[in-house]
């Protein structure tokens, strides 16, 4: 169900001319159906998952997990712990992946490149700009960028100003992104729309064109401190915008769903939007993230109840 | 003009709550001459694993609960029971094909067996703890503790002194349970959790599914996650085959006795199954 958008390349280049010019943009995308789209989730959430499928699901979920720690209470030594489950996420089953990444504070870098060591498969992704409220200076925020990557992040994690947003000064939402973009040299960049604070399907929607407009590698939900976070119906209307994004453009963004997300079968209902919407081209670690921290237990708990036939408990896996 | 009647579809009780199960199954219950009397939730592997993740998150708040308070809820449960005596009654004649007398002495007797059990509640570490006299100039403590989680399979023909027999000994030691009731007479045991939920017990406490235990029992027994598992209600072959897959982590097993007497004095075989004895040493003037 392809929403046929008549946007050109040249309408997205125009569009970011000026504030009058961009909000003429985002107020021109077809709003939302907010009773379809949820209807759609809900009935995606239903598909049922045969075992062998459910099993290599499993492992591509771990995969795609930035296994993260973002409290005010973080140590080196947690942020090690949290590098070697990330490692070996299952020290009983030397099979298990390893996870995409982990996603640390920023002055947690250089413990993570410590503990990752180098040439590490694993990515070390940072939360840059004042997170989790982006309330700081654009100086402030960037120096907080350059910062991350200059201890040596390969992906940052970057809030949108939502006060700027929901009041309509999207123009400088835009060029915050952009600013933050360019800081980022070669790292990856996430732009976080916090959509548990948007209010709208329609809000998400102009989001996450505007951090696509911005130069967003990818597009993530949320902060993991607000909820609702990821829910079903807002993850869809995002992958719905990296679809309509990729059919103006040709550039695959990826997306990244994070907060609230628990359980292997949410995982497994993520996956599954993501194949329904996108297709199964983004069913992979370059382009399609899960945030989390408990979710890979219970991954991890689901792919020993496969291997043993037994269903396993919390004194399997470790305790984070 | 005759009353239309009101069938029932009972439900499962899991976390406090009554779910329907998992597999949306639910089954014919008739009494001991074959006329239908409800649909009960036939639960399903699923379920049995939602009930374990249940009554793990209730046994931290249940067993470090003071012993007294403990005994008080339990003794709750017999009061909420007595309340509710006619139906008991009503239940217990339909499942057992028993007269209204008998019936009544069964349902006394079960009720009876909780106070017990309630008084029993804060006197467990005066009757299986101990001081020992150790040599040193040490303190040494031996206390009993709950055992965990623990899978109870209620006996087949005792839909509710049974069940009473068999569920108190483990939730009176601080344990909490997952209990699959009598397959073809499963009513009495669904009026109960709704005594349950009625009473203080906290939710999670005592899960109880209605249906196959030949379908179910084998995933709690193999459930790394229980701790130890009552085969009351297995028959031999069944039991034989749980205790194999119980020592996968060391579940406690209590054995089925065909000719237990479920009416006789328990003792305190069944409570002290389920404890664990943990002794402390502590040096004496620091």
């Amino acid at each position: 169900m392809t929403v046929v958008l008549g946007i050109s390349n040249s309408d997205l280049a125009a569009a970011t001319g000026s504030d009058a010019a961009l909000r003429r943009f985002l107020f021109g995308l077809p709003g939302v159906d907010q009773v379809g789209a949820e209807a759609r989730a809900a009935a995606l959430a239903t598909r049922s998952i045969k075992a062998a499928t459910k099993r290599d699901l499993i492992d591509l979920a771990i995969r795609m997990i930035d296994l993260t720690t973002l409290e005010g209470a973080d140590t080196p030594g947690k942020v090690s712990a949290l590098c070697a489950k990330a490692q070996h996420p299952d020290p009983t089953d030397h099979t298990a992946p390893h996870t995409a990444a982990v996603c640390v504070y920023g002055d947690m870098v250089p413990h993570a490149v410590r503990a990752l060591g180098p040439d590490s498969p694993i990515s070390i992704a940072a939360v840059a700009t004042a997170f989790p409220s982006g309330r700081a200076s654009l100086d402030v925020k960037l120096l907080d960028v350059h910062d991350a990557v200059v201890n040596g992040a390969h992906e940052i994690d970057m809030v949108i100003d939502r006060g700027a947003f929901l009041s309509g000064r999207y123009l400088q939402v835009l060029e915050e992104v952009r600013a933050v973009k360019e800081a980022c040299g070669t790292a990856h960049l996430k732009v976080i729309l916090e959509t548990g604070e948007l209010q709208t399907y329609d809000n998400v929607r102009r989001a996450s064109w505007l951090a696509m407009l911005g130069g967003a590698d990818f597009i993530k939900t949320s902060t993991g401190k607000v909820q609702p976070a990821a829910t079903a119906p807002v993850v869809l209307v995002m992958l719905e915008a990296v679809r309509d994004w990729f059919d103006v453009t040709g550039h695959h963004i990826g997306m990244k769903p994070a907060g609230g997300l628990r359980t292997a079968k949410d995982a497994m209902r993520m996956l599954v939007l993501v194949a329904e919407t996108v297709g199964e081209d983004w069913l992979t670690p370059d382009l399609f993230r899960i945030g989390a921290s408990s979710l890979l237990n219970d991954l991890l708990l689901q792919r020993q109840r496969m291997r043993d036939g037994a269903y396993s408990g919390p004194n399997y896996v470790t305790l984070d | 003009m005759s009353r239309i009647d009101v069938r029932k579809t009972h439900k499962l009780f899991v976390n406090g709550a009554f779910p329907r199960s998992e597999s949306g199954r639910s089954y014919e219950v008739t009494d001991t001459k074959g006329r239908f009397l409800a649909n009960a939730a036939q639960a399903s592997r699923k379920d049995a694993r939602d009930a374990v993740v249940a009554a793990r998150a209730a046994f931290r708040g249940w067993s470090h609960a003071n012993a007294f308070l403990r005994g008080q809820i339990i003794y709750r449960i017999a009061e909420v029971m007595e309340g509710r005596h006619p139906q008991l009654v009503a239940d217990v004649m339909a499942a057992e094909g028993l007269t209204e007398a008998r019936a009544r002495r069964t349902v006394d007797a079960a009720i009876d067996r909780i106070v017990w059990y309630a008084g029993w509640a804060d006197k467990l570490p005066t009757a299986l703890g101990n001081a020992n006299a150790v040599s040193g100039p040490f303190f040494n403590f031996s206390i009993p503790e709950p055992t965990g989680v623990v899978a109870v399979l209620a006996p087949e023909s005792s839909s509710l002194l049974g069940l009473v027999s068999v569920v108190l000994p483990v939730i009176t030691g601080g344990n909490t349970c997952v209990v699959v009731t009598s397959h073809t007479r499963p009513l009495p045991a669904v009026t109960w959790a709704e005594c349950l939920a009625t009473s203080d017990v906290p939710g999670g406490v005592v899960n109880v599914l209605t249906g196959d235990r030949a379908e179910i029992a084998p995933w709690l027994a193999s459930h790394r996650d229980v701790d130890g598992i009552d085969c009351a209600g297995a028959d031999a072959s069944l039991a034989s085959a749980l205790e194999v897959a119980a020592a996968a982590n060391l579940k406690r097993v209590l054995r089925p006795d065909a000719d237990e007497d479920w009416a006789a004095h328990p003792g305190l075989r069944r409570l002290s199954r389920f404890i664990e004895t943990k002794t402390v040493w502590h040096p004496i003037g620091v």
